[in-house]
């Protein structure tokens, strides 16, 4: 990441937001405060803030995503920003248009921040250093998705009071999942312990490297845990048969009251949505609204989301601001 | 120095003559008439150049060989916005390379007598390097039926590989390898086992950071062992090219201690890089088989050191800018060697790990063998030689090349050997400017 117009940004200073790995403690501790500052606002009473007024926010798309899009877009609309909706069917990538492409004809509307979301790893970085606005990756093939780790950590923040110490299980499709990715790097980088946990299929080679413990065995890897964190079986993703079937999978992997009764008693639950009901995640445990904290995971998306499009943006906003 | 389009008599005196086959080093004069090697030695024309002869003062620079490559892909047929034969021929001439062989996977492909005929003419044109193709050794390269191995041995194909892909049908294969015996031609493949090898970087640590699919060291060495065993059993000629990984290294070790045909080649970005080149998508890095570990790129330098790798090749894969810039996993694999394959490779020699003469075979002697070709300064034989200072610093700078594409991952790699001239059969194909840098 480029570091420059470090001074403009206090708190976080890099122009872009392409991942967690390589941030530091602060910075990450800064934009989970602000989201919190967001976070405690009541939306009926606060609407609109006017931070972003004129200013435009690009949401591009590359790959389908409901969830994520409104979610940037509710952040941006809701600090007045110009929201543009981009989608870029894959089918016409294939088809020649590359990236750069894109980078030129974007770069020609001069937004101020464009948020992508791309199948392949690596692709909104390439996106970003062609173009002169900031960049906040939505998730970029299997590689990270640093907005939902943000919102994941906002949300353990505010139940648990804290991130360092506490034991994090993640589950499932650990190989295919930038959820997970960014998810390690954070909670590692702030001092919690991780354990991922997943058929040896889906576990990509050289995890423990990233600091983290793995487990094939999820009883196992559940034995008090504070956090359970459960991801979505990709199946567009895989190529290949990866588990023999969704019911052995569900069998070995799913998360039900008799796998958690091996966490903590006050573990909680999580899951980026959306979710595959009976594959993944047994519903008795995703909608239990004592341990569930997949709802709290929505709300804070929008937080976290107008906390980065806030540090983003501050330079822009600087030479316009009362001394 | 200027270059000549005639081959006259010309002696090229003050040079460190190296010969790989006789093991000749000393410092002497060569001389060549007709395009041939006439006579070389410590003592030629000590008492002074007859009249009429052209002097090339060496300046006490090496004198070796031209150098084989055997792994280029040309761009044409069908890639000419990528590579020509013409602009390849520049680069290679530029690399001290005067002799390369072309891989098939061209469009259309090279699989049958008129493709190899179309190289050969393209080359006669231009009357630079040596150039020769490979036939695919299945049509289209689509792995099911051989090509007219015995026609296309015939019409000048060297051997037979289908390129960047593997043969991975076992029963062809072994087909291959039986009816290639022939003609006496080698078959040479990519050691990549497709059904496992999906991956577009090495497996590990770092794939799984850059969230990038990995590709094991296995898939190459499931996928040689496999062919060793159908060598065993049909006695075929077998070369495995572009080997990146330790446990290739001991395959191919431990067979040829059996006795078994087999050779083996690698590409100089094998020996000087590993995956972390990779690290921040960066696909100049990408290349088929994938770069590997420390430990591997170290145990291929320890492979090519020891001869257990007969050859260096360049594995010269041009790409345009649209084929690079793309997301990591979406980009083409390959790097343009020509013109650094010598100047990369002797490091080798800068490191202490083998001889000047001993590098210069694994890229004359060593490829000219594997493909029943002669490389060597004996003679009564073609005079292709190249002219290099092994000492003289440069830096490696891709908008420099001849080559059309300049995908190096190299640029700014600081080097040490400068090409100062390339022959083919007595004609100066190349001659660097005084002052200018080579690479």
């Amino acid at each position: 990441m480029q570091d420059f117009e470090a001074i403009a940004r206090p708190g976080y200073r890099h122009r872009h937001l392409l991942g967690i790995e390589g941030l530091t403690p602060a910075e990450i501790g800064y934009l989970l405060d602000l989201a919190g500052h967001y976070a405690v606002q009541d939306p009926r009473a606060h609407k609109h803030s006017p931070l972003l007024s004129g200013h435009t926010v690009i949401n591009l798309f590359f790959e389908t995503s409901t969830r994520t899009r409104t979610s940037f877009e509710l952040a941006a609309k809701r600090l007045s920003a110009d929201v543009i909706n981009m989608s870029v069917a894959w089918s016409s990538i294939k088809k020649g248009e590359t990236l750069i492409d894109t980078a030129m004809t974007l770069n020609a509307m001069h937004p101020d921040a464009l948020i992508v979301r791309h199948p392949d790893s690596g692709a909104v970085k390439l996106l970003s250093e062609k173009v002169n606005c900031s960049v906040i990756n939505a998730g970029d093939g299997s590689h990270e998705h640093p907005t939902q780790a943000l919102l994941d950590a906002l949300t353990i923040r505010r139940r648990k009071g804290k991130l360092a110490g506490l034991t994090v299980a993640i589950c499932g499709d650990i190989m295919h999942s930038r959820v997970a990715r960014s998810n390690l790097h954070l909670l590692t980088t702030m001092g919690a312990r991780v354990r991922v946990i997943a058929p040896p299929t889906l576990m990509p080679s050289g995890i423990e490297r990233l600091g983290v413990e793995a487990y094939m065995d999820m009883r196992a890897g559940l034995r008090d845990v504070d956090i359970v964190m459960m991801l979505r079986l990709q199946t567009e993703r895989m190529q290949g048969s990866y588990v023999p079937s969704i019911r052995e999978y569900f069998r070995f992997y799913g998360l039900d009251r008799d796998k958690l009764a091996l966490a903590k008693p006050d573990a909680l639950i999580m899951h980026p949505g959306p979710m595959n009901r009976g594959v993944e995640i047994d519903s008795e445990v995703a909608d239990d609204i004592d341990r569930s904290l997949i709802q709290d995971q929505v709300e804070m998306g929008v937080a976290v989301r107008m906390a980065c499009l806030e540090a983003l943006t501050a330079s822009l906003r600087a030479p316009t601001e009362v001394p | 120095m200027a270059t000549r389009s005639e081959s006259g008599p010309t002696v090229y005196l003050n040079a460190r003559l190296l010969d790989p086959r006789s093991g000749l080093d000393v410092q002497g004069a060569l001389f060549a008439d007709k395009g041939v090697i006439q006579d070389l030695g410590p003592r030629l024309f000590n008492d002074g150049v007859p009249e009429g002869v052209e002097v090339v003062d060496c300046a006490g620079a090496c004198l070796a060989p031209g150098l084989v490559d055997m792994r280029v892909q040309l761009g044409e047929p069908g890639h000419e916005h990528k590579e020509t034969i013409q602009t390849a021929s520049k680069a290679a001439a530029a690399g001290g390379i005067t002799s390369m062989v072309a891989l098939p996977n061209t469009d259309p492909v090279v699989d049958d007598v008129a493709g190899i005929e179309f190289i050969a003419r393209r080359a006669r044109e231009e009357k630079l390097v040596k150039v020769y193709g490979y036939g695919a050794v299945t049509r289209r390269l689509e792995g099911r039926e051989l090509v007219e191995i015995g026609l296309l041995s015939e019409y000048g194909a060297l051997g037979f590989t289908d390129g960047l892909q593997a043969v991975a049908d076992a029963q062809v294969m072994r087909r291959a390898l039986s009816y290639s015996r022939t003609v006496d031609t080698v078959i040479l493949q990519h050691p990549q086992e497709p059904s496992l090898a999906g991956g577009v970087m090495n497996s590990g640590e770092l794939a799984t950071r850059l969230g990038l699919a990995g590709n094991h060291p296995l898939n190459e060495v499931i996928m040689i062992e496999r062919d060793l065993r159908l060598v065993e059993m049909t006695g075929g000629r077998y070369h495995v090219a572009n080997v990146t990984c330790a446990e290739s290294v001991e395959v191919v070790r431990r067979a040829k201690a059996r006795g078994l045909p087999v050779t083996a080649s690698t590409a100089p970005h094998y020996m000087i890089l590993n995956e972390t080149a990779v690290g921040d998508y960066r696909t100049f890095a990408k290349v088929t088989p994938p770069l590997r570990s420390e430990a591997d790129r170290e145990a291929v330098a320890a492979g090519v050191a020891d001869g257990t790798i007969d050859a260096l090749a360049s594995d010269h894969t041009p790409h345009d800018q649209d084929a690079k810039r793309l997301p990591f996993s979406l980009a083409e694999p390959g790097i343009v060697g020509l013109e650094t394959l010598l100047p990369l490779s002797l490091a080798l020699v800068h490191n202490g790990r083998m001889s000047l003469l001993e590098l210069l075979r694994r890229l004359t002697e060593g490829p000219a063998e594997i493909l029943k070709g002669r490389a060597d300064l004996t003679p009564g034989l073609p005079c292709d030689i190249v002219i290099f200072d092994p000492e003289r610093p440069a830096t490696i700078d891709p908008d420099r090349f001849r080559s059309k594409s300049k995908n190096s991952p190299f640029e700014a790699h600081m080097v040490q050997g400068v090409v100062l001239r390339s022959v083919v059969d007595g004609r100066s194909i190349f001659a660097l400017d005084s002052g200018r840098r080579a690479a």
